[in-house]
């Protein structure tokens, strides 16, 4: 295989990645770190590099269609980046300090929590939650658009938010994913917010993430550009293309295949890192 | 309607300045990454172009040299036309885009006259701008 070649293929299983990715909101780096560590022999370092930015393409790329529907909460949003952005730097130093199978046998882990997750159904948060002290000195109740109207829905338990969204920060400074698994149990479960103001601003909230330990890993000279290419114009082709036909898609189906593919791989993952090979 | 459904709000003035600054900063990124995009297959054309014969080796991790990993010397080779010098420029556009959205973000709520949040706004464009440019106060300490 000649370097055109590889090129090609890599760009061909990033797009398929990010499409999967986004179709079952897995996100694509959970699919491209494995696809290039155990199919290619990549290094975890270079996969990782390659698959944060892709994540960026991701996040910033459906912003616009995800704003259009106005459920994102910006207070929320940039009140917990402090904790994404802290995790995230803390997680990129990590993640230079860690031995590689390590981070493989984290990587298995988190691969099967968000394999998991995404299986799972969601069920809405009721939206009449009772006002929150902190939340509402926040100002982070707001409003979001439903067939009855702007509904108000009260933020619950913002420390423990805060601490999720860290630990969701560390998570993808150290795997190069978005970590969107551990945002939505966060935003969720721990605060409250209707489903649609998660997903929406947990979006948003994975590419500045994401942008917080990038700049470490360049400057680490873990973004290979020859490798970073392919995967961040696949992922971003994938994820776009998943984006217009999800609403038309039956996910359902597919969310339970391909989260027993991802629970498949997590388990590869864990054991070439057990044995080193990673 | 009933007027128990949920508890519908009539206008919601904040959410409505909220959508306007989002919906623009949505079209922003977007461009964002279409940019960084035509960037990145601008240096990947010149790079297969120049006609590759080895694949390069990712099996073993060794970094990347400094050309590939400064911001600024990035600039200077993408000036030179080096086709990874310029790949690496549209990653840094598309690492910017978030960074652009955040400082947008400082200018709506500057217009709610919300200061506690143009705070929180601030510590996270400082967190991100540190790591993204971090090695720029290296370069001047040599």
């Amino acid at each position: 295989m000649n370097a055109i070649e590889f090129t090609i293929v890599v760009a061909l299983g990033s797009f398929f990645g990010g499409l999967l990715g986004s179709l079952t909101g897995l996100g694509g780096g959970v699919i491209v770190v494995p696809l290039l560590t155990l199919a290619f022999g990549v290094d975890i370092r270079y996969a990782i590099g390659a698959s944060l930015v892709s994540v960026i393409a991701t996040s910033s790329g459906a912003a616009a269609a995800y704003l259009r529907e106005g459920y994102s909460n910006m207070r929320v949003g940039m009140f917990l980046e402090m904790a994404t952005t802290v995790g995230a730097i803390s997680g990129a130093i990590l993640a230079a300090r860690l031995p590689t199978p390590t981070i493989a046998i984290i990587f298995g882990v988190v691969l099967l929590y968000s394999a998991w997750v995404s299986s799972r159904e969601r069920d809405d948060a009721p939206t009449d939650q009772p006002p929150d002290k902190l939340a509402t000195r926040l100002r982070m109740d707001s409003t979001y658009p439903t067939a009855q109207g702007r509904v108000a829905y009260h933020v619950r338990r913002v420390p423990l938010g805060f601490v999720l969204m860290y630990i969701a920060g560390v998570i993808s400074g150290l795997l190069g994913i978005g970590s969107g698994s551990v945002k939505v149990l966060a935003m969720d479960q721990a605060m409250k917010l209707p489903f649609k103001v998660s997903t929406t601003t947990s979006n948003f909230m994975i590419g500045v993430t994401a942008a917080a330990s990038a700049g470490i890993y360049l400057h680490r000279g873990y973004i290979d550009p020859t490798l970073a290419m392919p995967v961040m114009l696949g992922v971003l082709g994938g994820a776009l293309l998943g984006a217009r036909i999800l609403p038309g898609a039956k996910v359902k189906t597919l969310r339970i295949v391909f989260g027993v593919v991802i629970a498949a791989v997590a388990v590869e993952m864990m054991y070439q890192g057990l044995k080193g090979h990673l | 309607m009933s007027p128990d459904a949920a508890k519908p709000v009539a206008v919601d003035h904040r959410a409505e300045t909220d959508l306007r600054i989002e919906m623009f900063l949505g079209h922003l990124l977007r461009l964002g990454v279409v940019l960084a995009a035509l960037v990145v297959i601008t240096g990947g054309v010149l790079y297969l172009n120049g006609a590759p014969s080895v694949i390069p080796d990712y099996k073993v991790f060794h970094g990347q040299p400094r050309a590939l990993t400064s911001v600024p010397l990035i600039i200077q080779g993408s000036a030179d036309f080096q086709p990874l010098a310029i790949i690496q420029f549209g990653l840094i556009l598309l690492i910017a885009t978030p960074v652009a959205r955040v400082f947008f973000s400082i200018i709506g709520f500057a217009m709610e006259r919300d200061w506690l949040y143009i705070g929180v706004t601030i510590i996270v464009l400082a967190l991100l701008l540190h790591s993204l440019v971090g090695d720029v106060r290296i370069l001047l300490n040599r």
